[in-house]
């Protein structure tokens, strides 16, 4: 639909990760380094996860619908599953590699918290998640035609964009809830991410109905960036004191040397 | 890893590598392609561009289904959407609502044409009213008062569509489901309701035709030089001159490794043409204009095979085919220049008198006329031997259905072989044709000169064999015309008259020679007669007789090369081996001097897949059909032809629906409104993060 749609879609879907990639991580070179990490984590369970999709396709009936969307249904469920894997053993990864920086390096506190981390590498699973969702629809999105011909609804390009925004920040939101139920070992903070993340990847079989399956992905969202707020430390008052300008007293006030 | 775990990583990746070939799920929601698209080409002279040209990634515009020529204005003036594809019915493609598009300026995307079912009744012909007007032999030193169609117009019905030029790409399309699939999506989005204008989304084509030529040929081969030069073993050519083969075959053996004079030679040139063309590009049935010539030439021929071998004639019959008569006399030009030069087996000398088979298929209805050069008459030699060829014809033509006449004015010749001739120097000849002053084909030179407009018909419910054995009454008449033109050459050749009446063409070899050409050139008789390696060329389709750029021969003249080679040729007892070495027998060196050998495929055996081949010897040659231009790079010249066909890279269509720029700028706005506030939000958030997300890390915070 020509270059116009496709700036707007690309930054509709990447805005909001990009921003967080430009003003917290490009300046920190460990940062980076394990948010491509993570990325390579993501990129290993799809790869799994579709080719176990892929091998129980070929051995099915390729005939019958119910059979294929049967498949698709597992295929969706056990790839949520898979990603959530790689998660716990991206984390465990990152307990062990925490340990061994800490031995190398010279000084005294880790040279970046569990915390950072659980940010980081959510976002760099959002990332290549938000990629492989929305590139090849951007790619088609250059050319001089929408979505219709056949009667499939005008909205694709303008819902999926959406769509992988809410993505991508869902997984930073659920990399900082997950790490942090695994180290307080608050298992149902975990398995409130592997449900979540269940509900929104099966809100996307409503589609075309796109009300339908953004705005719950939305709502999921906003809990979800709510419970991610807390988690990371933040607070009610905090935020209260951010907005109305009493920051800079406070911050004068904290830093005394000690 | 052993072997076992290295096959199975190798077979996996195969098997990915397979699925990814599969289409793209999303391009496939987007767009339709369109299968049959038959595009307009550019072909350019010394002078000019013709034919059709889109921008380099396609045009894109907006369907409109045009009723009627009324219905024009909509595109033109009052449609809200432009610039529209306009989509029309060959009845409203003709010369007035071509123009009005042509000069649509900026609001017409390109044509599509859809082919009707049958041929327009009153007729049609892109082509010029006086077809090669510039390379004939009449001009202002040469007969003044004939030139340039002064006196009779050849081509009436002539709409010149063809030597147009168009800046937007022009398709033909088939009343196929793909045109459904335009019509519904024209009906079910495009279409104004009760005189409101359509709203978005509208249905939309794309159509690429990129042509890399620009301006004429002296341009266009300079690039192509510069190209060459500048790029080692990968050069960008932009286009390529007009050449195919001629095929000649003197009735005799003559030593064809020797050029130049033969002495005590004299040799008639009795001749047809090859090629025809449409507007279109891989489109051109010439039945009439191309095949009914062809067909006649080959039973005369055969009928003559006998003759020429048991009787001694004074003089040698030279039966050639011309290709690329269409566009400036490409064949005879190059075949006159190569006699001038000595580049040929016999010379302009040797040539004793021109017999020329036109356009011969309507003659059932009406005589044939023998057309004569007045002006070559007025040197009482060459009339003297025009009046013994005219009185042979006659003769010949005495006892068969066939009624010749002459055109008792003061005419030019038709666009003929024969005028190449006459340029070079006074020769006695005659264009044998079924009109007198103007053609009484009505669709010369288009896609509708085809077996319907020619009466090739069957009746229902016959298979493919029993069509190909089928003799369909044209073909009855074409033999009529060949046994008369074939007697007449025995008489012209110096034969005697009371043989003459053992002269038949075969109704059977003409009608399937016609089916061959005009239904389909893949049948059981033809693939008896074609050498194995020549197979590939045969489809199940009409013969298309555009004479192309390619070097080698294309199918008519492949086609025309077995069929007189078996027809006049005789088979010989050589091993496969010896045949395909141009030899009789181990020590012959002589034989390729003369005669061309041929191994045939021959008929198939029965409950078995492998061919009883043989061996033909005929005096059948190729010659090379390019115009002299291209020899002596002059690419600027008057005198000869100049055509060359553009270069390109893909031609494709495809339909989709588009939105309209608002949506589009709206998204845009949107995408941008995201992406500012989110670096907004963040910076905020990030130079306040050490309050945002401070408790819980440091356990002793300030209370206040």
């Amino acid at each position: 639909m020509t270059a116009a749609v496709f700036f707007g879609c690309t930054f509709i879907a990447f805005g909001p990760a990009v921003s967080l990639f430009l003003f917290t991580i490009a300046r920190e070179p460990l940062r980076v380094i394990f948010l491509i990490a993570g990325a390579f984590f993501w990129l290993v369970s799809l790869l799994l996860a579709s080719l176990v999709w892929f091998i129980s396709v070929q051995i099915s009936n390729k005939e019958s619908a119910s059979q294929q969307k049967g498949l698709l249904i597992f295929g969706v469920v056990l790839s949520v599953l898979l990603q959530e894997t790689f998660r716990f053993a991206y984390y465990k990864l990152l307990k062990k590699a925490n340990e061994g920086l800490l031995a190398l390096s010279q000084e005294e506190t880790m040279p970046i918290s569990i915390r950072q981390l659980a940010y980081v590498s959510g976002l760099g699973f959002g990332f290549m998640s938000g990629a492989f969702s929305v590139v090849n629809i951007l790619a088609d999105s250059v050319g001089p035609g929408t979505v219709g011909i056949h009667g499939d609804s005008q909205h694709y390009f303008l819902s999926s964009a959406f769509m992988t925004m809410a993505i991508i920040l869902l997984h930073m939101f659920w990399g900082v809830i997950f790490f942090d139920g695994c180290e307080k070992q608050r298992w149902l903070a975990v398995a409130a991410v592997v449900a979540s993340h269940l509900l929104v990847s099966s809100l996307t079989f409503q589609n075309p109905q796109y009300v339908s399956s953004l705005v719950p992905t939305y709502i999921v969202m906003f809990f979800m960036g709510i419970w991610a707020f807390y988690t990371a430390g933040g607070s009610l008052r905090n935020l209260k004191l951010c907005l109305t300008c009493k920051d800079k007293d406070f911050l004068l006030a904290n830093h005394r040397p000690r | 890893m052993d072997l076992l775990s290295n096959k199975w990583i190798v077979y996996l990746a195969l098997c990915l590598f397979v699925a990814g070939v599969s289409c793209n799920s999303v391009e496939n929601k987007i767009y339709v392609k369109l299968n049959y698209t038959v595009p307009c080409v550019r072909l350019l002279n010394s002078t000019h561009q013709i034919g059709c040209q889109s921008s380099l990634s396609g045009d894109v515009g907006v369907l409109h289904v045009l009723e009627s020529e009324e219905n024009l204005d909509f595109v033109l003036r009052t449609g809200r959407n432009p610039p529209y594809m306009v989509i029309m019915e060959s009845s409203l493609f003709n010369r007035s609502v071509m123009m009005k598009l042509k000069n649509g300026s900026g609001r017409v995307a390109g044509v599509a044409v859809v082919e009707p079912t049958s041929n327009p009744p009153e007729g049609f012909s892109p082509h010029t009213r006086c077809p090669n007007e510039n390379t004939g032999v009449y001009s202002e030193n040469y007969g003044p008062g004939l030139a340039h169609c002064n006196t009779t117009k050849w081509n009436p019905l002539g709409n010149g569509l063809s030597y147009e030029e168009f800046d937007f790409p022009i398709f033909s399309m088939k009343d196929d489901n793909d045109t459904q699939l335009i019509r519904q999506c024209y009906m079910d989005h495009n279409r104004p309701v009760n005189g409101s204008h359509p709203q978005y989304p509208l249905c939309a084509m794309q159509l690429s035709s990129h042509m890399s030529a620009v301006t004429n040929t002296p341009t266009c081969m300079r690039r192509n030089s510069i190209s060459f030069s500048m790029s080692n073993g990968q050069p960008d050519m932009v286009c390529d001159p007009l050449s195919d083969q001629n095929i000649w075959a003197p009735s005799k053996p003559l030593n064809t490794t020797q050029n130049g004079h033969k002495a005590n030679e004299s040799v008639i040139i009795v001749s047809a043409r090859l090629d025809s063309r449409s507007f279109f590009s891989e489109i051109g049935p010439g039945a009439e204009s191309a095949a009914s010539g062809l067909v006649t030439l080959l039973a005369a021929a055969h009928a003559l095979r006998n003759a020429t071998q048991d009787a001694q004639l004074d003089r040698t019959i030279f039966y050639t085919f011309f290709h690329g008569e269409t566009f400036d006399y490409i064949g005879s030009s190059k075949m006159v220049y190569d006699m001038e030069k000595n580049q040929f087996p016999i010379d302009l000398d040797n040539v004793h008198s021109v017999l020329e088979i036109g356009q011969v298929g309507f003659h059932s209805s009406s005589n044939l006329w023998l057309h004569t050069d007045p002006v070559s008459m007025r040197n009482s030699i060459v009339q003297e031997e025009v009046k013994n060829l005219i009185a042979n014809l006659n003769s010949a033509a005495a006892g068969l259905n066939v009624s010749v006449k002459e055109p008792g004015v003061t005419q030019p010749l038709p666009p003929s072989s024969f005028q190449r001739f006459l340029r070079a120097r006074p020769f006695p000849g005659v264009v044998i044709e079924d009109y007198n002053s103007s053609f009484s084909n009505k669709y010369f030179q288009s896609m509708f000169d085809n077996a319907d407009s020619l009466n090739v018909l069957y009746p229902p419910n016959l298979t493919p064999e029993e069509q190909l054995n089928h003799v369909t009454d044209t073909a009855k008449s074409l033999a009529e015309v060949a046994t008369m033109v074939a007697r007449a050459l025995f008489l012209q050749a110096g034969g005697e008259k009371t043989q003459i009446s053992s002269i038949n063409a075969d109704e059977l070899t003409v009608s399937r020679m016609l089916y061959s050409f005009l239904i389909s050139s893949n049948n059981s008789w033809t693939q008896e007669i074609i050498a194995p390696k020549d197979i590939v060329h045969l489809n199940n389709n009409t013969v298309n007789f555009y004479i192309s750029v390619e070097q080698q021969a294309s199918l008519p003249t492949i086609l025309a090369k077995y069929l007189l080679a078996n027809l006049t040729g005789s088979v010989v007892n050589v091993t496969q081996e010896n045949c395909r070495n141009q030899k009789e027998s181990e020590d012959d060196k002589d034989s390729k001097h003369l005669y061309n050998y041929i191994w045939v495929q021959g008929a198939a055996l029965p409950n078995s897949t492998e061919r009883d081949g043989f061996c033909v010897r005929s005096t059948v040659h190729l010659s090379r059909a390019m115009s002299p231009a291209f020899e002596l790079e002059n690419y600027t010249t008057s005198e000869y032809s100049t055509w060359t066909e553009s270069r390109w890279k893909e031609i494709k269509g495809r339909i989709f629906l588009v939105a309209s720029h608002d949506l589009e700028m709206l998204t845009l706005g949107v995408g941008i409104g995201v992406l500012l506030s989110s670096l907004l939000l963040t910076y905020i958030m990030s130079s306040k993060a050490d309050i945002l997300f401070s408790s819980g890390r440091e356990p002793t915070s300030a209370t206040y």
